[in-house]
């Protein structure tokens, strides 16, 4: 009976058990059918099954706080949000990942475990509640991350982007693991709400050294200026497929943790963290808005791009309040839905077998594929936040609360560089429907074509229902609070 | 029966462009039924907003034809439409069909999208003047951005795509702001709600704030000098029915939001701030009039000319008197005729040669002498001449401004000649004259284009000599937005001495 109730009591780590128990017997699968090619693809297949097996799971844990493990995990409805985002963001990204791993030779079954055990350190992060926590979940992210960027082991761009992100990766491990031992010491806790506690009477300035070091880290994991640095090469250099992994799934972790972090733990402070998370904000922005322009590489634009989003989003934790923490999550969750239908779009530009990368070769799709160029362009409007698109909406959000926080410089520089941002998006439009047709595509395989139509729909429908997402990221903020 | 006549109107297009969509093939057939289905399509959308007229009740003030649903949790979707915007969302679906076989021939290329992009237009353009909510107003607003974006992109000329990205950039570089003072209004008023937000009484400080930053949207949209620089080149590069709408109608949402907006939400700051709008209307109607005396090019004269007749408008709308503001619509009115069917013109002679220097036109008469007609009409009409659309609205925006400041109204009646001047010198050139040899086998205009003139013509001259309906139709609710106008003025003067 005892072990019964134990048993019930670890139901709401569900999620995290069934990806853990599943990836580790997917790997023992994988080593032990190992033959051809075709096993490996059916281990990956179902590596995807497996994601939405979880998300059930995250849909069936009960409703309500629960906290576990002594303090250290948290399970609410910001959780269950975001890991539904996360398992959203992966599994797309593993989807986009069959057909190209297919194609390209490249079909290893370690791929699809790898985003498994990536995932599940997503989850872990998302629901971490102190610091300890929060690390274990990060370097679980991370690690398999860092493996899957050099994957294509013969590519030399491939095996330097995975070397770069894991050297930059530890080095900013190592800065967040400083900040989070100058903040143990200094309020005598790892606890996110006990840190809240000891800082209810204002900070010290080791607490506020601590803090900066632990944002360093958080910036570099969601990739914003100035931890930027290796978000480009990382992108480009990535298997595209692993590059949308990228985009997607470890940027909504990353800012789920910074906001948890920073909201939950350091409420009285606010006037301290603020000033570093609006600077960081703008700088991300204007960096992502101006350095994309020049860009000839649509993987590295892709790259400065969210780099530039990653600061829309962080306009929201500025705010610092539930509209704030609202609004990020609205973004998020819009973000994830444009970057997968724009990495659809760009793992189906390939031509004699070869995938190509330049902005270039998308000239005259519009007559080419005009279904493709249709939906490619209303995802870089959407991109762009020009209404009725669903990327509007997520900028609409985060910056009504900065408004309400009276962040007026924030948000008139992010509106303008917003501004900017538009520009390079329309010259990709511009390729794709003003410019003379140069020879097609090959035609898009049915799984692309699958999350490319999701993922488009959502976004020029959105405005149509926009009410279930709303509701959802309230209640999720509100659980904050 | 209660059926959502507004939302009708606006979707409706929108339902014609999807199934444009599943048209299929690209050979002739496919051609024409895009076009085919274009054009009922408006049609139908033309005739249900008659229905709108018939059942108007202009003796009241109030938003009519309302339909309120909860939508985004801040800002609800609600339409509606009152004497203001009533007439816009007429000249909008009457303009269409119009456009729409102004292209029937002259484009040949991608009709499918052509279509398309046309029909998405009238749904937000129509959208943009029913919408009662600032959201649902911004969504129509910038969403007209994408079409005609494409619009100009994709069918323009030369340089279509250094005009279609300054067009769009400088359009949303102006609307951006506004979006942020609406959030700023939402935090102040708990609402978005535009009947709400008439009513609330912001504070003065985000009066002014919210005020420069709605200015900077219509500043541009309108255009206003100085920022004025993007139309002349969106307008060349466009195709015809591209130029039509944004001559017709794009312009005319940056008047309309002055009106809608800025003179009941912000009176104070619209009270402070009309000398800054009287100066840059001035500006416009001198400066704009002389740049469109020394144009080379048929389409930039028509736009310049554009530029100045929209400073009649500002001038009158922030004179803040009956005439001014009823006279500023009316000319928005007449303008959207004149100048889109003075574009209308430009493209006959176009499709023909194929340029739009006025240099190789001359002695049009001789070969065209129907054409020579109606263009005369509509020149006439530019310059404001008595019996002519044009005239009514300039005389009313003059009059109310005489009021209120004679100083800005004697300028700008000088701008009447200079518009005279290039408007006359441009018919001399084109019509008059000794027939150019290229010009030898031009063809006078077909039945098609008589199609389309005709409605033209007959409303120029009749809102000419009768612009009673048009007038009646808005003056209940000017009456109303005037008297809260200067209830608010009074108030505020009332406090400014009570304050030590």
């Amino acid at each position: 009976m005892n072990q019964l109730t134990q048993i019930q009591g670890l139901l709401p780590v569900l999620p995290e058990i069934v990806l853990a128990c599943g990836a580790m017997f997917l790997l023992m699968v994988g080593v032990s059918i190992y033959q051809s090619e075709r096993s490996a693809g059916i281990v990956n297949a179902w590596c995807v099954v497996l994601l939405v097996l979880a998300a059930v799971c995250v849909l069936l844990v009960p409703a309500g706080r629960t906290v576990m493990f002594g303090g250290s995990f948290v399970v609410d409805d910001y959780a269950r949000f975001l890991k539904l985002l996360a398992i959203t963001g992966s599994a797309g990204a593993l989807l986009l990942s069959l057909n190209y791993l297919k194609v390209d030779k490249q079909q290893k079954f370690e791929y699809g475990v790898l985003f498994l055990l990536s995932t599940l350190g997503m989850m872990m992060l998302i629901s971490a509640a102190d610091l300890i926590a929060l690390y274990l979940g990060l370097e679980l992210m991370s690690l398999p991350l860092y493996v899957v960027a050099a994957s294509n082991r013969d590519s030399v761009r491939s095996t330097e982007a995975g070397l770069k992100y894991f050297v930059l990766g530890a080095l900013s491990s190592g800065m967040l693991l400083y900040g989070a031992s100058l903040i143990y010491g200094f309020t005598g806790t790892v606890n996110f709400a006990g840190i809240a506690k000891a800082t209810a009477s204002g900070a010290s300035i080791g607490l506020i050294f601590g803090l900066v070091f632990l944002f360093a880290g958080f910036c570099f994991k969601i990739s914003a200026v100035p931890f930027h640095m290796w978000t480009p090469d990382v992108y480009e250099g990535a298997p595209t497929p692993v590059t949308a992994f990228f985009a997607a799934a470890p940027k909504v972790a990353g800012i789920a943790i910074f906001v948890r972090a920073t909201v939950v733990a350091f409420p009285s402070i606010t006037h301290e963290w603020q000033q570093i998370v609006v600077f960081v904000s703008i700088a991300s922005m204007a960096l992502g808005a101006f350095a994309a322009i020049g860009q000839k590489n649509i993987k590295r634009l892709m790259a400065y791009s969210s780099i530039g989003h990653m600061g829309f989003a962080l306009v929201g934790l500025a705010a610092g309040t539930p509209e704030g923490v609202q609004g990020v999550l609205v973004y998020m969750s819009i973000y994830v839905a444009m970057t997968l239908g724009t990495f659809a779009c760009i793992l189906s530009m390939r031509r004699d077998g070869m995938l190509v990368e330049n902005i270039s070769d998308l000239s005259g799709l519009a007559r080419t594929h005009p279904t493709m160029a249709f939906f490619f362009a209303m995802l870089l409007f959407s991109l762009a936040g020009i209404p009725p698109l669903a990327g509007f909406f997520a900028k609409f959000y985060v910056f009504l609360a900065a408004i309400k926080a009276g962040l007026f410089v924030l948000a008139v520089i992010g509106v303008l560089t917003s501004v900017v941002g538009a520009f390079y998006y329309l010259t990709i439009v511009k390729i794709m429907y003003f410019d003379e047709p140069v020879r097609g595509f090959q035609s898009m395989p049915s799984l692309l074509r699958l999350v490319l139509c999701a993922a488009g729909l959502i976004n020029m429908l959105f405005f149509a229902y926009p009410a279930p997402l709303l509701d959802a990221a309230t209640v999720a903020a509100k659980s904050l609070f | 029966m209660n059926w959502p006549i507004l939302s009708v109107v606006t979707f409706l297009p929108l339902l014609g462009a999807l199934f444009i969509t599943f048209v299929r093939g690209n050979d002739n057939l496919a051609k024409g039924t895009a076009r085919w289905v274009a054009m009922w399509t408006t049609l139908v959308t033309f005739a249900i907003s008659l229905v709108l007229v018939a059942r108007f009740d202009p003796s009241s003030a109030e938003f009519q034809f309302s339909e309120k649903h909860p939508w985004l949790g801040v800002a609800s979707y609600h339409m509606g439409v009152d004497g203001i915007s009533l007439p816009f969302v007429i000249l909008t679906t009457a303009l269409m069909p119009i456009c729409i076989l102004a292209s029937w021939s002259s484009i040949q290329k991608r009709v499918k999208e052509y279509m398309i992009a046309f029909l998405v237009l009238e749904t937000l353009m129509v959208g943009t003047f029913s919408a009662l909510d600032l959201v649902l107003f911004y969504l129509f607003f910038e969403g007209g951005l994408i079409p005609m974006f494409l619009i100009i992109g994709v069918w323009g000329g030369q340089r279509r795509v250094y005009a279609s990205f300054k067009f769009f950039l400088y359009t949303l570089a102006g609307s951006v702001l506004m979006l942020l003072a609406i959030m700023a209004m939402y935090w102040d008023a708990g609402t978005t709600d535009i009947p709400a937000l008439m009513r609330h009484g912001f504070p003065l400080g985000l009066q002014k704030w919210a005020w420069l930053a709605f200015f900077a949207s219509f500043a541009v949209k309108m255009p206003m000098w100085p920022v004025h620089t993007w139309l002349p080149d969106a307008h060349v590069e466009a195709p015809t029915a591209g130029s039509v709408i944004l001559a017709a109608i794009l312009l005319k949402m940056g008047g309309y939001g002055f009106i809608r907006f800025s003179l009941p939400m912000f009176p104070s700051a619209s009270h402070d701030f009309a000398p800054l709008i009287f100066t840059l209307s001035v500006v416009a109607i001198v400066y704009t009039s002389l740049v469109a005396l020394m144009q080379e090019d048929v389409k930039k004269l028509i736009a310049y000319s554009s530029v100045a007749h929209m400073g009649f408008v500002t001038m009158g709308i922030f004179a803040a008197t009956s005439q001014g503001v009823a006279g500023g619509i009316f000319q928005m009115i007449s303008h959207g005729i004149v100048s889109g069917a003075l574009f209308l013109c430009v493209g006959v002679v176009y499709d023909r040669m194929h340029t739009r220097e006025i240099a190789a036109y001359g002695g049009l008469v001789n070969r065209m002498p129907v054409y020579a007609v109606i263009f005369m009409v509509f020149t006439l009409a530019n310059v404001g001449l008595p019996g002519t659309s044009g005239f009514v609205g300039e005389f009313l925006t003059l009059i109310g401004t005489f009021k209120n400041n004679i100083a800005v109204a004697t300028i700008a009646t000088f701008g009447v000649i200079l518009s005279a001047a290039y408007a006359l010198w441009l018919y001399r050139k084109m019509i008059f004259g000794t027939l150019k040899p290229s010009l030898e086998g031009i063809k006078d205009i077909g039945w098609r284009e008589a199609i389309i003139f005709t409605p033209l013509v007959v409303l120029t001259i009749l809102f000419g000599v009768a612009p009673k309906p048009v007038l009646d139709m808005s003056a209940a609710s000017v009456a109303q937005l005037l008297d809260n106008y200067n209830h608010a003025i009074t108030a505020a003067s009332k406090l400014a001495v009570l304050a030590p």
